[in-house]
């Protein structure tokens, strides 16, 4: 089996096994048992294909291509560090599963427990197998990720929730820390691969950036495996299902930020710094989590903080700087994964058999689970040290290198007291829950567990008994292995024994022994009498302290803030970017300079200028008159927009000036049909006097809005007295014809040399045209804009008076010449647009232009015959309209596909055809005339919908005079 | 002839930003359409203002800028106008259906405490 394939199978097999079991029934135990444990077996199997290759001080190596052009590559690596690592991973793994068969319940959804696990594994197999530091961060969160699903799994409860909240917000914030400190340790290196940053110690020492990199890493790191002050999140991790505790607490996540304190250990240690946070977080976390854990209830809460202990008695190893202080480190990592393993396990049955996990409830459970007792009770003895099991070789190594270290007295003292400590929660353990008198009304009637279920337990057992006892012949040389990987030649020589005669760490390991047990007898009292929390330290609560941090972070600082700089109110939020485009422009012009243009302004044509002395007024017109005569402001806004238009003319734009125009009409149209439906506004002036601040933010506006005009005016005429840049333009106006068949240039640019960016704009119009009469379709007017309208009722009002008239016949004898002229134009007008289309490629006009064109058609129609007799007459379906149009635009793109060319090129040619002469036939006239079909149904269908509302508008009043109550339906 | 053209472009633009900082809903969608009146000009002028250029080819011919004049920006004007005609519809509808559903035309959708 190649390097490549294996690595890849061990880091996907998992995660293809837990998309494998998400997919089981909600109640498939087994066959989801089945699955996660072969996937483990398998990854355990693999792991041991790659012994061979590792035993021999190679290392695996597999690398694809991820990002080639950032230099990055998904690289997945195996030497002995990672070897052991992902053993634990698997080995332990398969053992959790064998045992979650047991413990989880048939009413839990056990599938996605093992889809969850199953893709946790392999987020820890990509992390230990991580060649590339970015890779390694993804992992990382990905644990994080996953063990946050795991924690929660029974989200049915509220401690889980909090758990895996705690868990995940504390672990996450770390990750992206270390994400951080991996970027810059990068950065230093300038590469991402593990093995040149590896190669590159010296270099990341002595760098100055080398302090923030390694807090940024630690703070991952130490997050991550619990060390203080980040441990609180780990004991409230226990409402996890006992499998995950006994997975994640042992082997697998708790010692991720370990794995990643070795393996950066030979480019990051050796400084003082490193000594000082990683000891010192290392030594507090032993003490502080040993002593706690001793006046714990709850049997798990114990071994959470053991756990904590444990890891700060690794960390502060790692933090010691020696060489073989690391080698302890690994060799206690082994071991503390086989101990708390099987106790969580033994946990887990005991709270399984008997129904609590309570310690001051449980008693004498030696006598009805015998086994499971003689089991437990080995592997606490390994936790506590006791000699002939694995715990003591590590613990005796520990002593032996706190007494090292370089004459600082308080740390093998440290060491006895936290040892001390371990034994008596060790002994707690064991005494509380199997010695003593026989429990009192217990949830259950405890019995030993299924074999099965034990089973896992015993092998780990075995495993701390053999190691205790032949710890050279059984786990030497894989300790040596991946101490060999991380240290290379430096590895020092180190005795795996278990008698190395009477020596200092002998007697301080005696004298921790009978210091707990003495402990543990002078603490009777207080431990019967049931008070929760540690003395001393009751009040310091990690968990408090974090909560009140988040409430402050998310709650109060945010509202603060949203507060000072935040604002709901939209005229404060367009006020800020208009000031801040102001500002960019003002330091623009400031930064980069302003001189006069290159080009000498052409002289004033007096026409012109007074056609723009119209425009200004007209503008500032509407500008003043928008608020309360909105009639005039909209003929104003026309009049400016017909200025704008005039302009185009002038300056050589026929094709806007055109466009410009049809526009106008339609825009006037719109809002005009929308007027109806806004609330009355009388001008009365003098009624109330406009108020002081009213009046101050007027000005400020006022201010603004003059700033933002001479700005745009300057900047305006700086660019018009510049010559103007060659981009594009004779490019376009070199191949208009000869390569696009077309001697409109406008028009070839837009259904041609950027057509895509046409059919684009045309599904914009489309998506536009569909909201409105989306929206407009459950429009519901304010209650006061429901009644008819003034002249509307007068007109009926007159008719009704007189027998010999019918409603609406007033309004139809005013506008009896207009109807008669728009529908004599009706066809003139369609020709028009068909005339526009058609000439468009080579004239100004084309599919735009076209379809407002025959749209306006249409709207003057319903203007001035309504829209009951306008559509008895002519039945528009704007929809289809719009479809046809899309489908063509998008139909003759696709055709050139058919012809091997790229999407949307076109194809010309010009037919001489009887009686009409020269007819240029592109492909692009299809385009247009899809543009053209879309902007007639976009048009029409926006207008319809909302001339539709005062139909509507008419029938709801007068429903709601029959019946009050009934509701206004839809309108198709 | 720029400087006409300039002052245009800054006026419609100062009516257009004073109406965008106004209260109610019409106003903004009037100060929207001022201010994309600017802006196209704005747009447009950036191929420099040319009289008489001519703006459609000779049949066969190859087009010059000395002659002709610049298609470029006309065409991004020319889809401009078209989507901001789009976008006003889409503004009046939504400032309808705001009004209706709030029963007020203040651009916050509740008249301002003071």
């Amino acid at each position: 089996m190649s390097d490549s394939l294996l690595l890849l199978s061990l880091v996907a097999l998992p995660f293809l096994g837990a998309l494998a079991a998400s997919l089981l029934a909600t109640h498939a135990r087994n066959a989801a048992a089945y699955l996660a444990g072969g996937v483990a077996l398998a990854g355990l199997a693999l792991v041991w294909t790659a012994y061979p290759t590792i035993s021999q001080g190679g290392v695996l190596r597999a690398e694809f291509a991820w990002v080639p052009q950032l230099g990055l590559n998904f690289v997945l690596r195996m030497d002995g560090l990672a070897w052991l690592f992902a053993g634990m991973v698997t080995g332990i793994g398969a053992l959790v599963v064998v045992y979650a068969r047991y413990y989880m319940s048939t009413e839990d959804p056990v599938p996605r427990f093992f889809a969850f696990l199953l893709a946790f594994m392999g987020a820890m197999c990509g992390l230990v197998l991580s060649g590339n530091l970015i890779q390694l961060a993804f992992f990382w969160e990905m644990t994080s990720l996953f063990s946050f699903l795991l924690i929660g799994y029974w989200h049915h409860t509220q401690a889980a929730r909090d758990g895996a909240r705690i868990a995940l917000t504390v672990t996450a914030t770390g990750g992206l820390c270390l994400f951080a400190g991996l970027l810059l340790i990068g950065h230093i290196v300038g590469s991402h691969d593990l093995d040149v940053v590896l190669a590159s110690g010296d270099a990341i020492r002595n760098h100055p950036l080398y302090l923030p990199a390694l807090v940024l890493v630690l703070l991952g790191a130490l997050t991550k495996s619990a060390q203080f002050p980040f441990h609180f999140w780990l004991p409230h991790a226990m409402a996890a299902p006992t499998p995950v505790s006994a997975y994640l607490h042992s082997a697998t996540l708790v010692k991720v930020g370990l794995f990643l304190m070795v393996r950066l250990w030979p480019v990051m240690a050796g400084t003082d710094a490193w000594f000082w946070i990683v000891g010192t977080a290392g030594l507090i976390t032993l003490l502080v989590g040993a002593y706690v854990a001793i006046f714990q209830h709850d049997l798990k809460g114990l071994l959470a903080y053991s756990t904590i202990s444990h890891l700060g008695l690794i960390t502060l190893l790692l933090g010691l700087n020696s060489h073989l202080a690391l080698v302890a480190a690994i060799f206690h990592i082994l071991n503390h994964a086989t101990f708390k393993a099987s106790l969580f396990m033994a946990a887990g049955i005991i709270d399984h058999e008997s129904g609590t996990r309570d310690i001051r409830r449980l008693s004498g459970l030696n006598r009805t689970m015998p086994f499971t007792g003689r089991l437990a009770l080995v592997a606490a003895a390994a936790m506590a040290g006791v000699p002939l099991l694995n715990g003591f070789i590590s613990k005796e190594m520990f002593f032996e290198e706190a007494l090292s270290a370089d004459g600082l007295l308080v740390l093998p003292l440290v060491a006895m007291l936290a040892s001390a400590f371990s034994v008596t929660y060790s002994l707690r353990f064991i005494h509380g829950t199997f010695f003593g008198p026989d429990p009192q009304d217990l949830p259950r009637q405890p019995h030993e567990p299924p074999a099965w279920m034990r089973f896992p337990v015993e092998i780990l057992v075995l495993g701390c008994i053999f190691v205790g006892v032949l710890p050279a012949a059984t786990v030497g040389p894989f300790l040596d292995l991946a101490a060999r990987s991380v240290l290379g030649e430096a590895t020092p020589y180190y005795s795996l024994a278990v008698w190395h005669g009477v020596n200092l760490p002998l007697v301080m390991s005696m004298i921790a022994l009978g210091g707990g047990v003495v402990l543990y007898m002078a603490l009777q009292k207080h431990l019967r009498s049931g008070i929760e929390g540690p003395p001393l330290i009751r009040r310091l609560e990690g968990r408090r302290i974090f909560e009140r941090a988040l409430v402050f972070l998310s709650w109060r600082l945010a509202r603060r803030l949203e507060g000072v700089l935040g604002t709901r109110r939209l005229q404060q939020q367009l006020r800020m970017v208009l000031l801040l485009a102001l500002a960019a422009g003002g330091f623009a012009a400031w930064h980069r300079g302003v001189g006069p243009g290159n080009l000498v302004p052409q002289g004033v044509d007096p026409v012109i200028a007074l056609v723009w002395v119209v425009g200004a007024a007209c503008a500032l017109g509407a500008a003043w008159q928008a608020k309360f005569h909105r009639f005039a402001a909209i003929m104003l806004l026309g009049g400016a927009g017909l200025v704008v238009c005039i302009t185009f003319v002038w300056f050589s734009a026929p094709d806007l000036a055109l466009t410009q125009l049809l526009v106008e009409v339609v825009t006037t149209v719109l809002l005009v049909l929308g007027l109806r439906w806004l609330p009355k506004r009388m001008d009365k002036p003098g009624a109330t006097g406009v108020e002081v601040v009213t009046i101050s933010r007027r000005l400020r506006d006022l201010a603004i809005a003059i700033a933002a005009g001479l700005g745009m005016a300057a900047l305006a005429f700086a660019v018009m007295t510049r010559t103007p840049p060659d981009l594009l333009a004779q490019h376009f106006l070199a191949r208009a014809y000869t390569e696009g068949g077309g001697t409109n240039v406008v028009n070839v640019i837009l259904v041609d040399f950027r057509a895509f960016d046409t059919l684009g704009e045309i599904f914009v119009l489309g998506a536009v045209a569909l909201t409105v009469f989306a929206l407009l379709r459950r429009f519901r007017p304010a209650p006061e804009s429901v009644e008819v309208p003034e002249q509307q009722r007068d007109q009926s009002a007159r008719d009704a008076e007189r027998p010999d008239r019918r409603d609406g016949d007033t309004v139809a004898d005013w506008l009896l010449v207009p109807s008669v002229l728009t529908r004599l134009l009706f066809p003139v007008i369609c020709i028009l647009a068909v005339h526009l289309l058609l000439r468009g490629h080579d004239q100004p006009g084309g599919g735009f232009a076209a379809g407002l064109v025959a749209s306006i058609a249409i709207i003057l129609q319903y203007m001035i015959g309504g829209a009951a007799w306008t559509e008895e007459k002519l039945r528009v379906l704007p929809l289809r309209w719009m479809g046809t149009g899309l489908l063509l635009a998008g139909g003759v793109g696709l055709a050139s596909l058919f012809f091997g060319m790229p999407f949307l090129t076109t194809y010309f040619a010009y037919a001489d055809l009887p009686w009409i002469g020269r007819v240029p036939t592109a492909s692009a006239l299809l385009f247009d005339i899809g543009v053209f079909a879309l902007v007639v149904g976009a048009t029409v269908l926006m207008l319809i919908a909302l001339a539709h509302q005062s139909v509507r508008g008419h029938r709801a009043e007068r429903r709601a005079e029959t019946a009050p109550r009934a509701l206004v339906p839809g309108e198709d | 002839m720029e400087l006409v053209v300039a002052i245009g472009i800054g006026v419609l633009t100062g009516s257009g930003v004073w109406l965008l900082l106004r209260p109610r809903t019409f106003q903004v969608i009037m100060g929207l359409s001022l201010l994309s009146y600017a802006v196209n000009l704005f747009i447009f002028s950036t191929g420099g203002l040319r009289t008489g250029a001519a703006p459609v080819l000779e049949p066969g011919g190859v087009g010059d800028l000395t002659t002709h004049a610049d298609p470029l920006p006309q065409a991004l004007v020319l889809t401009a106008i078209v989507i901001s005609f789009a976008t006003t519809a889409l503004f009046l509808v939504v400032l309808l259906a705001a009004r209706g559903l709030t029963g007020t035309d203040h651009v916050d959708g509740r008249e301002q405490d003071r």
